[in-house]
């Protein structure tokens, strides 16, 4: 039997598997971290909200009567929801569509674009797409709830 | 494409999953410009928009085909991204599969009610 060179190391801490409540707040997340999670946020918040955006479209376009429901709903109510829960609603919708949209077209750049494949443009370039979609949500968010 | 039956399928390796990525790609950008033409259609508009200008828009053929393709787009775009996200979240092969159909009924029952929304007008 030989003998060991160097004595046993001390045992490690082993992590087989990160989790979510524990580890995952412990994480820095930079800007282009943030703008990707939001991405995927906001693309299942749309798909879970389909129905509703088509339910959108069906009663605004099909006749004056259903034009009639469709702005009704948001001012007084639609069955037990009420109006300005609507609006909430179309507020979130609202967000995503702009932070999906503006995150995407960085996507196509990046693609397109071999300058753009950087960290400098990929931390200036996911501030923008933040600070622009909340923006822009904001804007429209107080058009919809009548502040002007 | 490469292979992607028998003793040669190509399992793992460069560009497997090029085409969804490049189909994201596409449908996105296909989107993005209805987005930008509807907008430009409701913006340009004088006076207060009513049901007949709002339906208006969606009355033309050009209009109706251009919907058209970006439901088409959509189904796609969201089928990609949302099998994704069950890819990387959902583990057990069983919950992920039935998460896959759930997301396939979803996707084309609103498309159906989309289109037959569009052809109404």
């Amino acid at each position: 039997m030989t003998e060991l060179a160097t004595p046993p190391r001390p045992q490690r801490r082993e992590f087989r598997n990160i989790n979510a409540f524990t580890d995952l707040t412990t994480y820095r997340l930079p800007p282009a971290g943030l703008v990707s999670i939001l991405h995927r946020v906001s693309g299942v918040l749309m798909f879970l909200l389909l129905p509703f955006v088509i339910w959108m479209f069906d009663t605004s376009v099909s006749s004056e009567y259903s034009y009639a429901r469709f702005k009704a709903a948001f001012n007084s109510g639609l069955g037990f929801v009420p109006g300005w829960f609507l609006k909430l609603v179309a507020l979130a919708l609202i967000w995503a569509y702009l932070h999906h949209f503006i995150a995407g077209l960085r996507h196509l750049w990046m693609d397109v674009s071999h300058a753009a494949v950087s960290k400098e443009f990929g931390h200036s370039s996911a501030i923008a797409t933040l600070a622009l979609s909340i923006l822009l949500t904001l804007v429209l968010g107080a058009k919809l709830f009548g502040l002007y | 494409m490469s292979v992607n039956y028998g003793s040669k399928r190509v399992v793992v390796g460069a560009h497997y999953g090029l085409r969804d990525w490049l189909s994201q790609r596409i449908t996105g950008a296909l989107m993005a410009l209805f987005t930008i033409i509807l907008l430009a259609q409701v913006l340009f508009t004088r006076g207060p928009i009513g049901y007949d200008v709002w339906a208006g828009i969606f009355a033309s053929q050009w209009m109706k085909v251009l919907t058209f393709v970006t439901i088409a787009s959509l189904l796609y775009h969201v089928w990609v991204g949302m099998r994704d996200v069950w890819m990387d979240y959902v583990q057990p092969v069983g919950i992920r599969l039935v998460c896959q159909v759930f997301t396939i009924v979803w996707l084309v029952a609103c498309a159906g009610w989309a289109i037959q929304v569009l052809w109404r007008i």
